[in-house]
């Protein structure tokens, strides 16, 4: 999902800077009232960042004979709210756009966006809804990552369509043509992107549940049981 | 519950193995970056587009894979330790109402 430096026209790659702006800044607010509110929740933080960071380090091989990585940005959108995301996602594409070649400068908002801000909105919002129809904690953490991630690549595919519509099928067709590029090698990398995040907060949920707690992660007598 | 950890583990990189071994048949798979294969299709759709801005630094590609495997180690680092801590502190927490008993 890193549109390459320079790969969108200069007017798209100022309005997805623009739309990601505001996410950005009220993500550093949030992170800034969740730090004073909740300190002890810190580390926690710092962890839900660490996995985003590693995960979307790794290339991983996929079935088409391509590789792709995952985003890692579900896990801390359902701990802590998808807004906190933004300003992760933003510091792991800038790392990469400056120090490894990897995304851009000028496409950086666009990135962010998909990355940072629909990825994480997605898994939180199937995640709740998940919740609400009662599925289990570990198949709704799940599909809401598995999916954040696709819906990530999505959004990325949307992006270079309305860029660069196809001549002769227009966006849509130029839609399909870049989803057909990244969805079927992203489809196995999204599930083990789920599995990992299923992993991670199995772990959280047995020992962790204080923090899962304050942040309302689990239902009260979940995370009591967590504990004991 | 522990077993099950260690399943989804195996059954994520069950997952990476089968995906070389798969992907590996097909004929021209050089496990290229699905990114790059996106900058190609913009390329084919339109021609004549140049990128107008160029990547201010690019690492040598020997320093870009130690750069990514920095990015990796360092999340990995902090993850491990955030789990090593919480896994301590819950031993410690264990044996001290053990120790009350």
């Amino acid at each position: 999902m890193h549109i390459a430096e320079g790969f969108l026209p200069p007017l798209h790659a100022l309005a997805w800077t623009g739309i990601a702006l505001p996410f950005v800044v009220i993500s550093a607010r949030r992170i800034n009232r969740l730090m004073r509110q909740q300190p002890q929740i810190k580390l926690l933080l710092a962890a839900a960042a660490a996995f985003a960071f590693a995960l979307s380090a790794l290339k991983l091989p996929s079935v088409t004979g391509s590789c792709s990585h995952a985003t890692g940005t579900g896990l801390g959108a359902m701990l802590f709210g998808p807004s906190i995301m933004a300003v992760l996602g933003a510091i792991v594409l800038t790392f990469q756009a400056l120090l490894l070649g990897h995304g851009g400068l000028t496409t950086l908002g666009a990135n962010v966006f998909s990355m940072a801000v629909v990825g994480p909105w997605i898994a939180y919002g199937l995640f709740r809804a998940a919740r609400g129809v009662n599925l289990p904690l570990a198949g709704s953490v799940f599909l809401a990552a598995m999916l954040g991630d696709l819906a990530t690549y999505m959004m990325s595919a949307g992006q270079l369509a309305l860029a660069f519509p196809d001549p002769a099928s227009g966006i849509t067709g130029s839609f399909l043509k870049f989803l057909g590029v990244f969805g079927p090698t992203q489809l196995p990398l999204a599930v083990i992107e789920g599995l990992l995040t299923v992993v991670i907060v199995n772990f959280l949920r047995e020992y962790s549940g204080e923090e899962l707690q304050s942040l309302k992660f689990l239902p009260e007598t979940l995370a009591v049981e967590a504990r004991s | 519950m522990k077993a099950r950890k260690g399943g989804l583990l195996i059954l994520a990189a069950v997952l990476v193995v089968g995906s070389v071994l798969i992907g590996g048949r097909r004929e021209g798979a050089e496990f290229a970056g699905s990114d790059g294969q996106a900058m190609a299709t913009v390329a084919v759709i339109h021609p004549d587009y140049r990128p107008w801005f160029g990547v201010i630094w690019e690492p040598p590609p020997e320093i870009a894979s130690g750069l990514f495997a920095l990015q990796a180690a360092l999340g990995a680092g902090v993850l491990g330790y955030y789990l090593g801590f919480r896994r301590g502190r819950a031993a410690r927490q264990r044996n001290r109402s053990d120790a009350g008993d």
